[in-house]
């Protein structure tokens, strides 16, 4: 697979996802538990997101760097309910100021 | 049917356009990620202007970053699976929006968490469709122009490490995942996910651990009706 197909793949079937909730009629998702579930996959991919982009290295191994201390200081901007772009920033300037320094 | 009233029109286009432009800003972001995760300029603007739904790129480009092509289908699978909520967006506003044909496709593309959220958020009909297709369409086209100088800036920034692009990606999928922590059980899932997804990280190739990690949500089968949809931003 090219990097283009799999990015037109991908971009067709997010497209495909969308148009299909305004074809189907509502009456679809109504079963409760279905609902739940899907409200809840959101939470839970982006949850083992933050966790695989910040404690693996290149092996898939575990490890504890930079990024940790990034992630760290995004918490505490959230908290302080910082706007999504100055979390992302913060993070990035943690990581390179920490790498600079030579601590991680 | 009556004009809107011009108070409540320029409340929603302020509020429509205020949503874009903030949301547009983090475009620049996406780009930076998507050509340090390996995308060239033109694959990072194709990502933004056909699957334009900011999650589902963000996690797209994270997989492939770490795993490389050999990482794509579970790049595709994670990126799908975080559009699914696209799809419940659209159930509730095809009713308000009420578009047939080629304005149905095109309302299909702008179905997003920030024109759902403007949309289902005004107290009158017509308020609500404008609110959808302001929102939707400044976000569109600010969403794009950032990626495009997100991504000739990461182009020119050389190693994405050097810049912490690898630590903004992580602070990026936390920022994505706070507003969604809003119950207890929203939270167990989360902790739930990130576990097992850092489990399986050393044994399974990278972008799988997430993929198996998202069967985590099937805890919300059982959860108490109000606290999971709470959590739905």
């Amino acid at each position: 697979m090219t990097m283009w197909v799999a990015v037109l793949v991908a971009a067709g079937i997010a497209f495909a996802l969308k148009l299909v909730g305004h074809l189907v009629p509502s009456t679809l998702l109504d079963e409760p538990h279905v609902k739940r579930v899907t409200a809840a996959l959101p939470i839970a991919l982006l949850a083992a997101l933050v966790a695989t982009q910040t404690f693996t290295g290149s092996d898939g191994g575990l490890v504890l760097d930079a990024r940790a201390a990034a992630v760290g200081v995004a918490v505490v901007a959230l908290l302080l309910r910082a706007p999504f772009i100055v979390v992302v920033v913060l993070g990035a300037l943690t990581a390179a100021l920490l790498r600079l320094a030579g601590w991680a | 049917m009556s004009a809107l009233d011009s108070g409540v029109r320029r409340q929603v286009w302020r509020q429509g356009l205020s949503v874009g432009v903030a949301t547009g800003a983090y475009g620049i972001s996406f780009g930076a990620l998507a050509v340090a995760a390996g995308l060239n300029v033109w694959q990072a603007q194709a990502l933004s202007a056909l699957m334009f739904t900011g999650g589902s790129q963000f996690a797209f480009v994270g997989i492939v970053g770490s795993g490389g092509l050999a990482a794509a289908p579970a790049a595709i699978a994670a990126s799908s699976m975080l559009g699914i909520r696209n799809g419940l967006y659209a159930l509730e506003l095809t009713q308000l929006l009420g578009v047939h044909r080629l304005r149905r496709a095109a309302a299909a593309h702008l179905t997003i968490d920030e024109s759902t959220a403007v949309a289902v958020s005004q107290q009158d009909e017509r308020a609500s469709r404008l609110g959808f297709w302001v929102t939707g369409l400044s976000v569109f086209v600010l969403w794009n122009l950032m990626t495009l100088v997100g991504a000739l800036i990461g182009n020119a920034l050389g190693d994405p490490k050097q810049w912490g692009l690898d630590a903004a990606a992580c602070a990026a999928f936390t920022a994505l995942l706070w507003p969604r922590l809003k119950s207890r059980d929203a939270v167990a899932i989360a902790i739930v996910a990130g576990v097992v997804a850092m489990v399986l990280s050393p044994a399974l190739p990278a972008g799988l651990p997430v993929i198996v990690a998202a069967a985590a949500a099937l805890l919300a089968w059982r959860a108490p009706k109000r606290s999971v949809e709470e959590a739905e931003a």
